[in-house]
């Protein structure tokens, strides 16, 4: 145990600084400190506001970390922070503090992708992950399809968002709904007073020639139209718009989908172990639709608790973790942040 | 002690090394895009350049703006960083300072105005007294176009990289090749000195950012919230 490699993690792509510590598979500590809430007027994130954010949560986040967890910075053996892809601006504040504590603890830094953290992190929740996994990444920004034969050097994509991302639609099908942001909490709770068979809402890239080229690839746009035509045909002849319904059929579109492509991945690669990560995974319906699925085929759900599916840091700090003891070679402390990083590549 | 000084507000990604009576290395790197790459490097050439270790560092302080958000936070969560690393001291100043202090090390005296590049067609300015005691700022900083100056502040002698970029609005610029245009942590960390020196208070540890955040939301494709 105490020989296990102590990783200290820091994340800061999108709106939330994170700082995890990992020791091996064990989370010992996972301090977020989010500015949502100075976003939600504006209904998106505001780069620059975030950034400002970053700036001012960076130490009072690291110095929480260290002592819920009663951890000294001297006592880490690594540093692992989110390098890409993300925003830029709020990228560099993660990035350029772990380089500090790299340099002034004299410690190895590794710089890793957003998007292997949020498969990672659930080594910490349920242990190993098998080899070959398959990994579903839903949230605001990214809806992909990873086959994971090894998550400190080998992700490869199968599939991906053409458009919107899943959690991007539900914020855009909130707003037509008059919900707040972010949609995805407010949708799920309005869906469970609604009917999800009411209205038959479309299903992208599903069937005939679509599916069979974009195989595993996902589209929300086409959907997302959908639902606002309808509310607007709704309240254009005075009638009164069943938001639970609605919520409740928009949703299970997008689940139906996701869980779809999901399991034909599996079968088609021959994978038993599905782990769906990223916001979106904290989706109650979701979670339901997945298992019951899973079930049915004979593979093994996985899904982090919801804490660890949003954006934090111990996500960044797990796979930090995996790469120590794996043995892999260090970031140089010169890396950049790379606000496109491609996810095949899990370290910068 | 050993005094590690840090500025990225203006093209500069400059660090310094200070043991409080003279500057024991200097790693100073021109590149307007890519602060953090260079940064840490940065620190780490300087101490070997003084061979120290990082642990021989006493204490910190960082150029505070105002420059260009993106890069400005990259030294200032920097040096904020490495100072809870070590659990040693960490201060701020006004960037401009020390544009001020390096023309006064260099034997300038009398009103000067330093005006840097904030961008969008606009200098960060501030205005200083110089005499053999040191430096006074007596107004500023404040962001604005250059034209928009005051006609007396306009004229006077400036440092910075205003007057390279405006011309015609700050025509009194020292010479190119005299340096001066950038900040120099060299310079940053001898003001430090002086300052704790005198007694004088530092300026905090906040970003002397000047504008508000432009509030428009991440383009679409992005990301939410949701994670």
């Amino acid at each position: 145990m105490a020989d296990e490699p102590l990783v200290l993690g820091i994340e800061t792509s999108c709106d939330e600084t994170g700082v995890g510590i990992v020791r091996g598979e064990t989370l010992l500590v996972d301090a977020v400190a989010s500015s949502v809430e100075e976003h939600a007027r504006f209904g998106g994130v505001v780069p620059e506001v975030a950034s400002r954010a970053h700036l001012e949560a960076m130490i009072p986040t690291i110095e929480r970390a260290c002592r819920e967890a009663g951890v000294g910075l001297r006592d880490l053996d690594a540093i692992a922070v989110t390098s890409g892809p993300g925003l830029a601006g709020a990228l560099l504040v993660g990035v350029a503090s772990a380089k500090a504590l790299a340099v002034a603890l004299d410690k190895p830094i590794y710089g890793v992708n957003h998007l292997a953290s949020h498969v990672a992190v659930d080594i910490v929740e349920h242990g190993p992950l098998p080899e070959p996994t398959m990994a579903m990444l839903v949230s605001g920004g990214h809806s992909s399809l990873l086959l994971v034969p090894d998550i400190t050097n080998d992700v490869r994509s199968l599939g991906a968002t053409m458009d919107d991302a899943a959690g991007e639609a539900f914020d855009k099908v909130a707003r037509v709904l008059g919900l707040p942001f972010p949609g995805g909490p407010h949708i799920d709770r309005a869906a469970r007073e609604g009917n999800r068979v009411a209205i038959d809402f479309p299903r992208g890239l599903t069937t005939g020639r679509d599916l069979e080229r974009y195989r595993f690839d996902f589209s929300f746009s086409g959907l997302k139209t959908a639902v606002s035509r309808w509310v607007e045909t709704r309240q254009r002849a005075g009638e009164t718009v069943p938001v639970a319904d609605v919520a409740a059929s928009f949703q299970e579109a997008v689940v139906d989908v996701l869980t779809r492509k999901a399991l034909l991945a599996c079968r088609e690669h021959d994978v038993d172990h599905l782990l769906i990560g990223g916001g979106v995974a904290a989706n109650s319906r979701l979670r339901a639709l997945a298992e019951e699925r899973c079930a049915k085929a004979g593979v093994t759900l996985r899904v982090p608790r919801p804490g660890l599916c949003t954006d934090n840091g111990a996500m960044v700090a797990a796979l930090g973790a995996q790469m120590v003891a794996k043995g892999r070679e260090p970031s140089e402390l010169g890396l950049p942040t790379d606000s496109s990083m491609p996810v095949e590549l899990v370290q910068a | 002690m050993l005094l590690l000084a840090i500025d990225t507000s203006t093209t500069a990604i400059t660090v310094a090394l200070h043991d409080g009576s003279s500057v024991r290395a200097e790693v100073t790197t021109l590149d307007a895009r890519a602060h953090a790459e260079h940064l840490a490097p940065g620190i780490r050439a300087a101490l070997e350049k003084a061979g120290a270790v990082s642990s021989d560092v006493t204490e910190v302080v960082v150029g505070l703006g105002p420059g260009p958000f993106t890069g400005l936070r990259v030294g200032i969560v920097t040096g904020r960083t490495f100072a809870l690393a070590l659990g040693i001291p960490v201060r701020g100043i006004c960037s401009l300072d020390a544009l001020a202090h390096e023309a006064w090390q260099c034997g300038r005296r009398g009103a000067l105005l330093v005006a840097t590049d904030a961008r969008r067609k606009e200098v960060y300015a501030a205005h200083y007294a110089l005499d053999d005691r040191g430096l006074r700022r007596e107004s500023g900083p404040v962001v604005a176009r250059a034209a928009d100056l005051p006609d007396e502040l306009r004229a006077l002698p400036t440092v910075g990289r205003g007057p390279l970029l405006w011309p015609e609005s700050l025509p009194n610029g020292i010479p190119e090749g005299s340096g001066l245009i950038d900040v120099n942590a060299g310079a940053l960390a001898d003001l430090a000195v002086l300052r704790r020196a005198s007694g004088d208070g530092l300026d905090g540890l906040e970003p002397l950012y000047l504008r508000r955040p432009d509030a428009a939301p991440a383009a679409p494709s992005r990301k939410s919230t949701l994670g």
